[in-house]
């Protein structure tokens, strides 16, 4: 006893020594980076002349913060052990899980169904859920580009401009009706994504992301200099809110209160939205699916995987590449769309680089082609990204450090498995490390 | 012509700064594989910690300018090659072996994290520093009157310019960092087996290229005399594109598409419209990629099956 005592004192320590040596070095690092940055602040004066004061109790905390953190880090990671260790469920466990993951989601989609119901008069939670569901139609859309075709998009939002912007300059110039223009915003948004694809066909990888971005990024300029048409940095307001298929939602005596008989509230347009958002979105999801069914998604996935093979096999890569392409900015111009109706105001602000960002961190968290990952990222991004609204600046720094922590911890998404879609005789997921990920 | 000797003279400084942001994306896209999204940060930080450096010189009473100039060089690329090693050691080095979009993510993250980090630490309004080198030469007078003239500050930065790179083109061909660096962008696995550290040369290719990065953060600094906590964002755009209009990977790349860069946006500011000057830039790389998939000067990628 007292040996095996004194033995784990012994292990104990020099592991004492290690972690407080790390938090050490930690500590001296943190002091060098931040020494100037938070140590010093500057600020421009009235006159134009920088002036410039210390913040040394800002900076000792800072140095202090990372000095206890990485104790508590180094102790959470012995506590949880390495990160190889197969962790074993025991089977009655198993079997929960897979209930529960079966049972997911239709739980999920009834919830969401219900949710106008239940916060009927919180409007904070339905404006949100508008909001999340947004960004899992365009995580969808995106998707199918990122996750089944395995095309690096970086300038996604492009086709989420084209579409806010047909729709916004259809109805406020030519009086055309939503449901007349969220077609055209598809049709014009797959135009764009044509577009874009033809001259990326010979490129790969890397070449792909800077010319994907690149294009975002033209769009966007292009929005803000071209100011006859799109009103430049202004951007468009007084865009025509959405009709129930031409009942509008307004208290006139033409509106769908007055025909129902009921007494009119602000919060039946929120609630339409929301299910139109939501008919979006689960529209998107079923065309995704049945089209992976179809040669075509097949063709798309075959082309993730490898493409040499691919075309080996016979499959127009140009045609394949082509048609992920449209599809992907067709959903992102049906949300597009729907973007500037709901808030009817755009301007080339909402179309950053930020957004591409965030539908692609939504995508590669979720999974990489699961659908039902894309949704739970979203919920996760966007819901999280809210939690935080109340730190104002600290947001990004928030969301960006989340951002690095979430990938180092699942870098392949919350649903890191592929469920093949031909298999021989079981049908069974495949983890996601085993697959290869071709150079698309 | 006196017109267009002038805007060459500016485009060439323009691209001999995006030129020294690109060689640190091409770096660590050789060795590494990835993009390193917040390598224009990176430059951000630099340019922010030498404004810093400098008012500190200045308000303690040093009055010698090359002293100063020398003493926030060295300061500025210190610090943020620090930033570099600390970037890699905790967002990229977990995701080494990961699949290739996971350590791109990270990057977009820590790029967001770094903007924001500067935003809070040094507030969101431009800072703007009085001009510190002044002075220059008229190279030509023209008879309608238009002077062409290389001032001071342009000179060096150029001149650093080439004397970084003919130090860096040194480094990578001549020492024992170099050739290693060498060994493990073509296999990383041989390279260690054959006694080469991987983990600490590309530790060390993250903080030579933050290094170059912070010069010409310092340089943005003199030439334009301000800075602000966005300026990483388009600055680290354009120096990503020209590394990929030379040809990621490869060196002379990175400068010569960083110099055309420069000179397109220069040039078709000058003559065209200054709205338009950055879609021209992307235009031109879109169109040059259509021709020449993998860049300028970069090597086609053989893909075995």
């Amino acid at each position: 006893m007292a040996a095996n005592a004194s033995q784990a004192k012994t292990a104990r320590g020099p592991d004492a020594a290690f972690i407080l040596k790390k938090a050490v070095i930690s500590a001296l690092v943190a002091l060098v980076l931040f020494s100037l940055m938070i140590g010093i602040r500057t600020e421009a004066g009235s006159d134009g002349q920088l002036t410039w004061w210390t913040r040394f109790g800002d900076l000792a905390a800072m140095v202090a913060v990372v000095f206890g953190g990485s104790i508590a880090m180094e102790l959470l990671r012995r506590w949880w052990g390495p990160v190889d260790t197969v962790r074993v469920v025991p089977p009655s466990a198993q079997k929960v899980f897979s209930f529960a993951g079966r049972a997911l989601v239709p739980a999920l989609l009834i919830f969401t169904f219900l949710v106008p119901v239940i916060f009927y008069d919180e409007r904070y939670i339905l404006d949100l859920g508008i909001l999340v569901l947004t960004y899992v139609m365009l995580g969808w859309g995106l998707n199918v580009v990122v996750g089944l075709a395995g095309l690096l998009d970086l300038g996604y939002v492009a086709f989420y401009a084209v579409g806010a912007y047909s729709y916004a300059l259809l109805a406020t110039n030519f009086g055309l009706s939503f449901w007349i223009c969220l077609p055209l915003a598809g049709i014009l948004a797959a135009f764009f994504g044509v577009l874009l694809g033809f001259p990326v066909l010979r490129l790969r990888g890397d070449y792909l992301a800077i010319v994907t971005l690149a294009f975002g990024e033209i769009i966007r300029l292009v929005i803000i200099n071209w100011q006859t048409l799109t009103g430049g940095p202004n951007g468009i307001s007084g865009i025509p809110r959405p009709t129930m298929f031409g009942i509008p939602l307004t208290p006139g005596d033409d509106g769908l209160a007055t025909l129902l008989r009921i007494e009119f509230s602000p919060t039946h347009r929120i609630v339409f939205l929301f299910y139109l958002i939501l008919a979006l979105a689960l529209l998107t999801n079923w065309v995704t699916i049945r089209l992976r069914r179809l040669p075509i998604g097949r063709a798309w996935e075959a082309l993730r995987e490898d493409e040499v093979a691919c075309r080996a096999l016979g499959i127009n890569t140009t045609t394949t590449k082509l048609t992920a392409f449209a599809t992907g900015a067709m959903f992102g111009g049906f949300a597009g769309a729907f973007f500037a109706t709901r808030q009817g105001f755009i301007s080339p602000e909402s179309f950053t680089f930020h957004e591409s960002a965030l539908v692609l961190a939504i995508v590669v968290l979720g999974g990489m082609g699961s659908q039902l990952g894309v949704a739970l990222a979203a919920l996760a991004m966007i819901g999280g990204f809210e939690l935080f609204r109340g730190l104002e600046q600290f947001r990004m720094l928030v969301f960006g450090g989340a951002m690095v922590l979430l990938m180092i911890w699942r870098p392949r998404g919350l649903i890191g498995h592929r469920a093949p879609t031909v298999f021989l005789e079981r049908n069974t997921a495949i983890s996601s490390d085993l697959v290869k990920e071709g150079h698309g | 012509m006196d017109y267009f000797a002038q805007q060459l003279i500016n485009g060439l400084v323009l691209g001999s700064i995006y030129g020294l942001i690109a060689i640190g994306y091409t770096m660590v896209y050789g060795i590494v594989g990835m993009i390193n999204f917040a390598h224009g940060d990176i430059f951000m930080i630099g340019g922010f910690i030498a404004l810093i450096t400098f008012l500190i010189l200045v308000s303690i009473g040093l009055t010698a300018v090359p002293v100063i100039l020398l003493l926030v060089l060295l300061v500025s690329m210190a610090i943020t090659s620090l930033y570099g090693w600390t970037i890699e050691r905790i967002a990229y080095r977990p995701l080494r072996h990961s699949f290739r979009l996971a350590p791109m993510l990270s990057a977009i993250g820590m790029s967001f994290v770094l903007t924001n980090f500067s935003q809070v630490a040094q507030g969101a309004r431009v800072k703007p520093v009085p001009p510190i080198i002044t002075g220059g030469y008229t190279l030509h007078e023209g008879a309608d009157g238009f002077v062409v003239r290389l001032s001071n500050i342009q000179i060096i930065v150029v001149i650093t310019t080439i004397v970084l790179l003919a130090l860096f083109t040194w480094l990578v061909a001549r020492t024992r960092l170099g050739r290693d660096m060498r060994a493990c962008e073509q296999d990383q696995t041989m390279a260690s087996l054959l006694g080469v550290d991987v983990d600490r040369t590309i530790s060390m290719t993250f903080v030579i290229g933050a290094a170059l990065a912070a010069v010409a953060g310092m340089m943005y600094l003199l030439y334009y005399g301000l800075v602000d906590f966005f300026m990483g964002f388009v600055a680290g755009i354009k120096a990503f594109t020209a590394a990929v209009l030379g040809g990621i990977g490869s060196l002379p790349g990175a400068m010569l598409g960083g110099l055309l860069i420069g000179l397109i946006e220069t040039l078709w500011a000058a003559y065209f419209s200054t709205e338009y000057k950055d879609v021209a830039a992307f235009s031109i790389l879109i169109v040059v990629l259509i021709f020449l998939p993998t860049g300028l000067l970069g090597r086609p990628e053989v893909e075995k099956v």
